[in-house]
């Protein structure tokens, strides 16, 4: 494992501290997956450098017309949040169904999406939401410099994020709010109800306007190297009234596409890829069932 | 390194490797085997601590993390030569067979109850739903949660 252990004060000086151990450093959060992955000698890092000191990192708020998540927000932070409860009610149903209670005491959810895996709850939301990351890195005379990217672009295979943990530091998590005339919903199918990997979770968000759908949204994981949005089954739903008929046809697309693999942890394909359909089906009766419940 | 904290209401200072977990510290070091190591991964909630209030699973918890913070372990449970109102609960609803996971589940319910004194038995058994028993089939607990909510409620101490 690691054999030093420091505290930054500020994003700078993560950054700092970073570049001053060039690549043998990472940074570290809750650490209920990094701990676990340096135990089993799949992080190579020496030196673990804790960012839960930093101030400001901790808060969920609204700014310029975001919901804005901190780097060391918890998800048991966003699950009791009230205003994730109501702008955002897919995440705060994905985060209370992470792990159990310790876990999501201590658990990030940026930590969730730098570990870059397809099944995690957390990110499988997120795409829902169309979420963008903040990526703060050092330029080259040492400045922090601040850039924000689309979520699905934080992902480049399993457990494989596209940015440099030895080198940059993802700083906050934002999307916009969803609006009162949209409905989101969160289905997670697991052996029990607490404490196991998903077999299969679905974010979905469903915005009605004038009776028919105006925007549609279905992140499914864990079916492929990364989060994946049923693309093909959102544009089929776009423009057509929330009809049983028309969420069922979305639902089976959405099954069409979704490639889950066999798998001990999950069981096999062919109950994964039938169980795609379910859980599609009910996330978006759900989200359609809120979103008209919000209009009234 | 070392690090100071406070433990069951007692400042400590104790010298840690960079990479030992909480759990292994307060047993082999500070010797409070209340704390049980049950997967090691946290998976289990056997080695569940409080730390500020908040139920967190030590085994995989960084020791680097508690300085300067408080940590309770079930030691920390009894007062004046008392023992606390859950840990009475627990023994007279029957809650406890082997009692590895013990400790754990009623610190868990220690963090439940003092954010919600009043839980639904909804709302205890997602309070517990990180720590897993394999002997009693958790009706007990459950029962012994309620039965201590109820007796804080009545001002039993």
């Amino acid at each position: 494992m690691w054999n030093n252990y420091l505290f930054a004060e500020s994003v700078d000086d993560a950054l700092s501290q970073l570049a001053s151990f060039a690549g043998q450093a990472r940074l570290i959060a809750g650490g209920t997956d990094l701990v676990l992955q340096s135990q089993r000698g799949q992080c190579p890092s020496t030196t673990m450098i804790d960012v839960t000191h930093i101030p400001g990192l901790n808060q969920i708020q609204m700014q310029d017309g975001y919901v804005l998540i901190g780097a060391t927000v918890t998800h048991a932070q966003i699950a009791s949040s009230p205003q994730i409860q109501s702008q955002a009610t897919l995440l705060a149903q994905a985060c209370g169904q992470v792990g159990g209670p310790q876990i999501r005491n201590v658990a990030t959810l940026v930590g969730n999406v730098v570990n870059a895996l397809p099944a995690a709850d957390g990110a499988v939301a997120l795409f829902a939401l169309n979420a963008e990351t903040q990526v703060a890195s050092l330029d080259d005379h040492s400045q922090v410099h601040y850039t924000w990217m689309p979520i699905a672009e934080m992902y480049e295979n399993v457990g494989v994020c596209t940015i440099d943990p030895c080198v940059q530091m993802v700083t906050a998590i934002r999307f916009k709010p969803l609006p009162p005339s949209a409905g989101s919903d969160f289905q997670r199918l697991a052996r029990r109800r607490a404490l196991v990997l998903p077999i299969l979770n679905v974010g979905t968000v469903v915005e009605l306007r004038e009776g028919k759908i105006a925007d549609a949204r279905i992140a499914i994981g864990p079916v492929a190297p990364t989060p994946f949005r049923a693309t093909r089954a959102e544009q089929a739903l776009i423009g057509q009234p929330a009809t049983e008929e028309a969420l069922n046809r979305a639902a089976q697309l959405a099954m069409a596409d979704a490639r889950p693999r066999s798998s001990l942890l999950r069981g096999s394909q062919e109950y994964r890829t039938a169980m795609v359909e379910v859980l599609v089906r009910r996330a978006l009766n759900n989200a359609v069932r809120m979103a008209k419940k919000e209009a009234q | 390194m070392k690090i100071d904290f406070v433990l069951n209401g007692k400042p400590v200072s104790v010298e840690v490797a960079a990479d030992d977990m909480l759990g292994y510290v307060l047993r082999d070091k500070l010797e409070v085997t209340g704390v049980k190591i049950g997967c090691g991964e946290g998976e289990c909630g056997a080695c569940t601590v409080i730390i500020d209030g908040k139920a967190t699973v030590s085994c995989i918890y960084p020791a680097a993390k508690v300085a300067g913070r408080t940590v309770t372990t079930i030691e920390g449970l009894r007062s004046n030569g008392q023992i606390h109102v859950i840990q009475q609960a627990f023994i007279d609803s029957f809650a406890s067979q082997c009692g590895y996971c013990t400790p754990g589940l009623i610190l868990a319910a220690k963090a439940l109850l003092d954010e919600n004194p009043t839980p639904t038995r909804d709302e205890i058994m997602a309070g517990i739903s990180g720590n897993l028993c394999r002997c009693t089939g958790y009706y007990q607990i459950i029962d012994a949660i309620e039965l201590a909510a109820q007796r804080l409620k009545e001002g039993a101490r």
